[in-house]
């Protein structure tokens, strides 16, 4: 890097002809050369270590804080599976919310469609056609109704004016109130034991439920690192108007957002349905306040525009994580929430600390 | 280090070094600034000019280096502390507030105040005598500073500066949002300021500005000063180019076709096109092949046209068609499939992605080229911006920084760069050489006629007659919203176009 920082002040003067140009092109390719070089590297770092090295890091401490005071009954493999079962519902609803967020959005009502997913599929088979109701019933629906919600927000959203925060508020309110008239306000418990056995089966010891959120979050990855529509959400987050002009259809693409992050819920709902065997209009209660952190502290900008798969999954681990050490040490929900507040700001201040270190070397 | 300066010597700078990650921007810089002259700094895109001004409005901190004010060495530890030294900077990127009033932007951190209650009426009334001065009175302090024009923004930024007590004052490209009548009144605010001892630093990369209004010249390459105190009236062109970019350059515009080609059915045609309070009855047709220019004064309504054509505005009469097709009004996405392209005015909240890679930002227009089944091939991305960011020049190379590392002029290498590589049937430029320096000034206008020659109807719009006329082979000129004039781009002259321009205008 010093080399063609020496290089590129060639004086002028007396110097001969093209001489200068020559010069210069060679310095300027030296110095692509080494950009690209550092640029792969740095790229690296900032999408695996380096941005999410204070998620690792804290992920890493918490698991040490869980092996010093539950030992055994924190490190054994139960107990991990049990970490990941819960991760998974509401890590699924963080990718779909890393899209919403990334393209410059926000959404509150995660939550209540997720409850409304969860008791649809479920009356649908409690009420209607009981116990013959084929399992990939409730799947289509329990997907249809999330996907359904979704495109509610978005066209409110994208096509009506509304303000993202409004949209939303309105939809989780809605959502849960209608969620409740389905259910009569009674839990719902399913019966259908194909549904059950489908998704609490297992491959290879990993419970199905994981392997989902394995599937959505890889395929998350790709969606949003390595395709066309990746680009353009990063674009209609970072800069609508030049995403507008660039020809792109911003509001198109803004309503398929919100879809995508409606059918996440309903895959989560699904799995909370089969985790617990019932649909209930409480489910889903304040995931959208998890949800949210876990994007947040993963480092996706909540202004829009840059979003990582990586580290809301990371974001996702650490809050389980927490969880579970605080469950297993009978410590209360209250410590709980006290700590997980903490947590947010000390993760992104360590981010940024990072981040601005990163800059200057 | 002579601790000695001479009288009369208001501000000097020495070895100033400012360094960003992986980029040297200043490596030592000398400047020294005369009360009541006008110094101009010249440089290529890149060469770190915004940087060194930055430094002075303590923007930024500088690395090394010394700073000395009337005298005295000085370190500038906040942009209030530079202020209050009577340093008053006009950004190149506009930074006012949008949603806040004019009065308010030009008062924002100074507020004119009693016990803590702002005093509006006052503040507008030593605002309205502010742009009075300017000779802008038509600006009223209450309006919202977003719906201004950019020229229009320039002068509240104007404003802004000449409300503190000024004893240096910086313009970094002023003239870059200006046209040639706009110039000329801001010259005439600077010559008055100059004759009570203020002095300026003036950054433009048009040569002939620098010859009317500029003192001495201070060159900036790569960050280094290559030399200094030349006098601005007859330093020879060729060597001040010689200076900044370390060779010749002949500035000129490529050759138009020779025969008059089979002109055939028009690529684009405008019929009648309206959009209410700004334009009316615009009627003209693009061969391919054909590049039109249009002139006008900012203002009369040349973006907007270009902005309605592609259906960023929705227009209340008329039609524009492409290869006989009618457009969707009012839709972007409709002109775009039909193959239209608009490099937009306003490149940085217009354009740009600041926060995403150069190859990201040139290519996001052209996905579809670089991704099958919607999987991006980045390599293939990168190579093509490689190549269009190579001929451009843009500085420093390397396609993976972000945008907004790059230089005032870089930025807008990279917006052409994305409608340079989208296959255009149409292609719409709004100033497409705003910022840019003399050598890739000609490298655009070469890449635009080969663009043309390949087939693809251009539209240019210039507030540099001399560019419009140089580029186009036919020409439009618009007055208020409406054609004045229509001939091939040889028929007319730069006088001729400027007084059908002024008609009207001069009282
Ligand atoms: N915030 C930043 N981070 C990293 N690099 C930067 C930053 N700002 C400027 N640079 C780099 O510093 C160098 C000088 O930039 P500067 O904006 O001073 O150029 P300039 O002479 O004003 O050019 P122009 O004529 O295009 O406005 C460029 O190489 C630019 O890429
Ligand atoms: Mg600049």
């Amino acid at each position: 890097m010093s080399e063609s920082v020496g290089g590129v002040s060639t004086p002028e003067g007396p110097t001969a002809g093209d001489g200068p140009t020559r010069d210069t092109e060679r310095v300027e390719r030296a110095a692509e050369e080494t950009a690209r070089d550092s640029g792969g590297a740095l790229a690296l770092l900032q999408t695996t270590a380096g941005r999410s090295l204070g998620l690792v890091v804290a992920l890493i401490l918490l698991c040490a804080v869980g092996m010093i005071t539950a030992g055994d009954r924190f490190a054994s493999y139960d107990n991990m599976m049990t970490i990941l079962r819960l991760a998974a519902t509401i890590g699924v609803v963080s990718i779909g919310m890393t899209f919403v967020i990334t393209g410059g959005g926000i959404d509150l009502s995660v939550g209540a469609i997720l409850a409304l997913s969860s008791v649809w599929c479920t009356t649908l088979s409690t009420q209607t056609m009981a116990e013959d109701t084929h399992w990939s019933v409730m799947v289509v629906v329990a997907l249809l109704v999330g996907a359904g919600c979704g495109l509610i927000n978005g066209l409110l959203i994208a096509y009506g004016g509304v303000v993202p925060f409004i949209a939303t508020l309105a939809m989780l309110a809605s959502a849960r109130g209608l969620a409740e008239i389905i259910s009569n306000r009674r839990t719902q418990i399913v019966h259908v034991q194909a549904f059950k056995d489908s998704f609490n089966s297992e491959i290879f010891g990993i419970p199905l439920i994981v392997v989902i959120f394995v599937l959505v979050a890889a395929i998350g990855w790709v969606l949003l690192n390595r395709t066309t529509f990746g680009r353009r959400t990063l674009a209609v987050g970072g800069n609508p108007e030049a995403a507008r002009l660039a020809g792109i259809h911003v509001k198109r693409h803004t309503v398929l957002l919100y879809v995508l992050l409606g059918l996440c819920c309903g895959i989560a709902a699904l799995m909370l349905v089969s985790r617990t065997t019932t649909g209930s209009s409480t489910h889903g209660t304040l995931y959208e306040l998890d949800a949210i952190a876990a994007v947040v502290i993963g480092g996706t900008l909540l202004s829009g525009g840059r979003g990582t798969i990586v580290g809301t999954v990371f974001g996702v681990l650490i809050f389980t994580t927490l969880t579970n050490v605080f469950t297993l040490n009978n410590r209360s929900i209250s410590e709980q929430s006290l700590l997980k507040g903490l947590i947010i700001v000390a993760a992104v201040l360590l981010q940024q600390r990072l981040a601005s270190r990163k800059g200057n070397t | 280090m002579s601790t000695t300066t001479k009288p009369g010597v208001l501000l000097q700078m020495t070895g100033i070094v400012k360094e960003f990650p992986g980029v040297r921007a200043l490596g030592g810089v000398d400047l020294d600034v005369r009360a009541g002259e006008v110094h101009c700094l010249l440089g290529q895109n890149g060469a770190g000019k915004s940087t060194l001004i930055k430094v002075l409005a303590a923007a930024y901190q500088p690395d090394e280096g010394t700073i000395r004010w009337d005298g005295v060495e000085t370190t500038l530890s906040s942009p209030m502390a530079a202020i209050k030294l009577g340093i008053s900077t006009i950004y190149q990127e506009l930074d006012l507030v949008a949603d806040l009033t004019v009065a308010e932007n030009v008062f924002l951190g100074h507020e004119i105040s009693r016990g803590g209650i702002s005093q509006r009426s006052r503040a507008n009334r030593l605002v309205r005598d502010l742009l009075a001065r300017l000779g802008h009175s038509e600006i009223s302090p209450t309006r919202i500073v977003g719906e201004l024009s950019p020229a229009g923004q320039q002068i509240v930024s104007m404003a802004r500066a000449l409300s503190h007590d000024t004893r240096l004052l910086i313009l970094d490209e002023p003239s870059a949002v200006l046209d040639q009548g706009e110039v000329d009144n801001l010259f005439r605010v600077i010559r008055g300021l100059t004759a009570e001892g203020v002095a300026v630093v003036y950054i433009s990369h048009r040569l002939e500005e620098i010859r009317k209004i500029g003192d001495r010249i201070t060159v900036l390459k790569d960050g280094i000063t290559v030399a200094t105190g030349l006098a601005a009236a007859d330093t020879p062109t060729s060597r001040l180019i010689q200076l900044m970019t370390g060779r010749s350059i002949e500035y000129v515009f490529p050759a138009r076709p020779v025969e008059a080609r089979d002109q055939g059915k028009p690529v684009l045609e405008v019929r009648d096109l309206a959009l209410p309070g700004v334009f009316s009855g615009v009627d003209f047709t693009v061969h391919a092949g054909e590049i039109v220019g249009i002139a006008g004064l900012v203002g009369a309504g040349r973006s907007e046209i270009l902005e309605t054509v592609y259906g960023a505005r929705r227009a209340s009469t008329g039609s524009v068609s492409v290869d006989g097709k009618q457009l969707r009004r009012g839709s972007v996405p409709a002109a775009v499939a039909a193959g239209v392209g608009l490099a937009p005015e306003e490149r940085k909240s217009q354009g740009l992605l600041l926060d995403q890679a150069v190859y990201r930002n040139i290519t996001i227009s052209s996905l579809g080229r670089f991704a099958r089944g919607g999987f991006l091939n980045s390599a293939a991305e990168r190579r093509r911006a490689t190549e269009l960011t190579t001929s451009l020049d843009v500085r420093p190379a390397g396609v993976v920084r972000a945008v907004r590392t790059l230089s005032g002029g870089n930025q807008q290498k990279v917006v052409l760069a994305r409608w340079l590589l989208r296959d255009c049937r149409v292609l719409l430029l709004d100033e497409p050489t705003r910022g840019v320096d003399v050598g890739a000034r000609s490298e655009i206008y070469a890449l635009v006629r080969t663009l043309a020659d390949s087939g693809v109807a251009v539209v240019v719009v210039s507030s540099e007659v001399e560019e419009v006329l140089g580029l186009s082979d036919r020409v439009l000129v618009i007055r208020e919203g409406v054609v004045v004039h229509e001939s091939a781009a040889t028929e007319i002259d730069e006088s001729r176009v400027l007084d059908l321009v002024m008609e009207g205008r001069v009282a």
